[in-house]
């Protein structure tokens, strides 16, 4: 090869170190006001932070569960994270989990099919699930306008009371005396990568593959293209002869997939059946997750094992030092608030910009 | 298929099939020759009293009257291509349903219909101050997605605020300082570090639920504890207005916040369409650079309604904890601000028109309480869901007809 593509430098360590700057130092700036508070509530802030750090990752068990609970986040994360390559904001991921895994419970429970082949088709059915749930709202933002970040929370308030209907009566576990659906047949559990011990199934190396080809379907497909540009300019994507509503609706549907698919793994692989309010505020951390990421796929793994080991730490946290469980929502959202204003973070360290073009989500209303 | 969907059709559809599902609904749980009574109380009556009226309506016979017109009008509304209607339409199919289910739930018995009026603009008290408080900003060129955030931190702060001083009116003026406190965040991260006004909007959202849960556990429950008392703010009938039959109840027997929001509705009003203040307002939103041009500090002149409009959200935000209970619950707001955006939107950004949104969502509301008393084929879980239900269906028909100030969302560099 005698003339080299002219690529502009985007790659190299340098960037990779701006690129790992901003969030990092985002991250230790929380905890020194998360250490603020605790200090302000008479509480140690040693005991407190040394149980999060010995509850998130301090023993083989400990990392494992930590792994666990990144899991939907990583999914959540990266169906949030599409959304944004395409200018779409979709805040509708805890609907989507809940539909997703209500499919799944359903299929797990209710179908019989031969083991493994059962496991399979029951994660499809939640992901196509969540799919579906995240398609309305794309289809109603391209056809009509509707703007996804309304729509989308009032789908999330849809489907918790659908889904409550659906577990309290149609699907009720009649033999149980709390408020679930059956448990799933074995054959349609996700496998235990180390024995039930740690926890850690199969739907962890599910969402790492998701957080890859995410990449892969971004960087070097059709439909990524066009995801990307309809994202940075609709206008020049609709002349360049793109199909914009169409690519609207179906990153809406992967972005939906994705959230499904977090809802299937947790179901099949962690709980085994469906309780009455089983999904809790996954829709709101999976945006911190995209942000945190900021927005590269496989940035979406560390950031979402980050919020794993804060959820997983944070009870040795509370019973160490008796500080609220509720403190890691506070250090969670000065996180995202540093990490979206991300000049703060750069002003407090004096770190030049080096702003690239983001995509714009606030476009007014209408269409 | 590109344009076979056209905004009159999908409406129209909607429309069409609502009316099927209606008579779906009368086939299903009502039976023949039932009557529905809907009673019309003196204003000051006790519920033993006789009645003013009693209008006893044959059930089945009125929810296919209203069906009909439904389809009728869609069909209308179809052949005609008249987008322009489908905003009143749209209205129209929610009331229809609203009236159907409240008389199927009532079949062979007799409701007081008055009351469930009253309790409609009290319900509609939140969405219609949080719609304000969304008005103020976008007409500025600013987008508030915070509005939920911000009233659920102000209803923490001001039950805070009342437990420790057992006046719930000093709850409300620090309800209303702490909503304007933590709007600042989203003026701060949008208007000077120029982030995405729809994310630093979330951040504020999110960080509005994670410190409220904090001070939940760690400050409310304490104090409830430790012996700490107070009571939500009382009701005031107006003397003479409250005795008029239905307009009595409906407007004049409420509590403060109620009356600060039917008076707020008009004063915004006149604020932003008769004074110079709301003319700069409206002209930075629809062309900041014009503005300028005309002497008008524009991020100053937003930063002070944003500020303004977290004081509106914050008074929302007591409604919740001082107002319609004396208590505080995680995340007790539960979609109102968001709700409140689609009522801003539904009433093209004016304050009027944003009231008679508000009023179509929580006449969705008074049905659900209304209802609970009643035995209802429907289960509980679907009629909660109606709002919801009405803000997606209102948002589709609306926009494309309702046009947002031009220069919304988008930071203005001098």
């Amino acid at each position: 090869m005698s003339t080299p593509p002219p690529t502009p430098p985007t790659s190299g360590w340098h960037t990779w170190g701006g690129i790992l700057l901003v969030p990092v130092l985002a991250i230790f700036t929380a905890l020194v006001i998360g250490a603020i508070i605790i200090v302000a509530t008479g509480a140690d802030v040693v005991a407190a932070y040394g149980g999060l750090f010995m509850g998130a990752i301090g023993s083989p068990r400990a990392i494992a569960y930590t792994l666990v609970e990144a899991t939907p986040y990583i999914f959540g994360g990266l169906a949030v994270l599409i959304g944004f390559r395409a200018g779409l904001f979709n805040i509708g991921v805890e609907g989507q989990i809940a539909v997703g895994s209500m499919c799944a419970a359903v299929v797990g429970a209710f179908v019989s099919l031969p083991p493994g082949l059962h496991a399979i088709v029951a994660f499809i059915a939640g992901a196509l699930g969540g799919a579906l749930w995240g398609a309305i709202p794309g289809w109603l933002r391209a056809r009509t306008g509707a703007h996804e970040v309304i729509t989308t929370i009032m789908f999330n308030y849809i489907a918790i009371r659908s889904t409550d209907y659906l577990i309290k009566v149609p699907f009720l576990d009649k033999e149980s005396s709390s408020q679930r659906t059956p448990f799933i047949a074995e054959g349609a559990h996700l496998p235990f990568l180390f024995g039930p011990d740690y926890r850690l199934h199969a739907g962890f190396l599910i969402a790492i593959l998701a957080a890859v080809a995410t990449a892969w379907i971004l960087k070097r497909t059709i439909i990524g293209f066009e995801i990307k540009t309809t994202g940075a300019n609709p206008d020049a994507a609709h002349y360049a002869g793109m199909n914009v509503p169409r690519t609207i609706i179906l990153t809406m549907a992967l972005s939906g997939l994705m959230a499904g698919m977090a809802g299937a793994s947790q179901v099949l692989g962690l709980e085994h059946n469906l309780k009455a309010s089983f999904s809790a505020g996954y829709g709101f951390d999976s945006i911190a997750i995209a942000l945190l990421a900021a927005s590269n796929p496989i940035g979406v793994i560390p950031a979402a094992m980050f919020w794993g080991a804060l959820r997983n730490g944070a009870g040795l946290m509370q019973l160490n030092s008796g500080i609220s469980i509720n403190l890691i929502n506070i250090v969670q959202a000065l996180v995202i608030a540093f990490v979206a204003a991300d000049q703060i973070v750069r002003q407090i360290y004096r770190i030049r910009s080096a702003r690239s073009a983001g995509v714009t989500l606030s476009r007014g209303w209408g269409r | 298929m590109q344009h076979f969907f056209t905004r009159e059709r999908i409406i129209g559809l909607i429309g069409i099939i609502t009316a099927l599902a209606l008579l779906w609904l009368v086939q299903q749980s009502v039976p023949d020759g039932a009557i529905s009574t809907l009673r019309i109380p003196y204003a000051n009556g006790k519920p033993q009293d006789a009645p003013l009226i009693d209008i006893p309506l044959p059930t089945a016979l009125t929810i296919y009257v209203l069906a009909g017109i439904l389809v009728g009008a869609a069909f209308g509304l179809m052949w005609r291509k008249r987008a322009d209607l489908a905003p009143a339409y749209m209205g129209g199919v929610i009331a229809v349903v609203i009236v159907s289910i409240l008389l199927t739930a009532i079949v062979n018995n007799r409701t007081d219909i008055v009351d469930m009026l009253g309790r409609m603009v009290r319900l509609a008290t939140p969405i219609t101050l949080g719609a304000l408080a969304g008005i103020l900003c976008e007409r500025s060129g600013v987008v508030n997605i915070a509005i939920e955030g911000t009233m659920l931190f102000a209803a923490c702060i001001g039950f805070i605020v009342s437990l420790a001083f057992g006046n719930s009116w000093l709850g409300l003026i620090a309800a209303i300082l702490a909503g304007s406190a933590i709007v600042m965040v989203h003026a701060v991260l949008s208007l000077h570090y120029k982030t995405d006004q729809i994310i630093s909007g979330t951040v504020i959202n999110i960080l509005a639920v994670g410190v409220t849960g904090y001070l939940r556990t760690s400050v409310i429950l304490p104090m409830e504890a430790g012996g700490n008392r107070g009571a939500a703010l009382s009701q005031f009938d107006i003397p003479l207005l409250s005795s008029i039959p239905v307009l009595g109840p409906m407007f004049f027997q409420h509590r403060p916040i109620t009356y600060l929001m039917l008076i707020m509705v008009p004063l915004v009003s006149i604020m932003l369409f008769r004074t110079p203040w709301g003319l700069r307002t409206r002209a930075i939103g629809e062309h900041p650079r014009a503005a300028d041009t005309m002497g008008i500090n524009v991020n100053r002149m937003r930063y002070f309604n944003v500020w303004i409009s977290g004081m509106i959200a914050g008074v929302a935000g007591a409604w919740f904890s001082l107002e319609a209970s004396y208590n505080f619950d995680d995340v007790m707001t539960n979609g109102r601000g968001f709700i409140a955006l689609a009522a801003m939107i539904f009433g093209n950004w004016t304050p009027f028109g944003a009231l008679s949104g508000a009023l179509l969502f929580s006449a969705a509301d008074a049905l659900q309480i209304k209802i609970q008393g009643f035995d209802f084929a429907l289960p509980s879980q679907f009629v909660q869901m109606l709002p919801y239900v009405i803000t997606v269906v209102v948002l589709a028909g609306v926009i494309g007809r309702a046009r947002p100030p031009a220069a919304v969302g988008k930071p203005y560099e001098p």
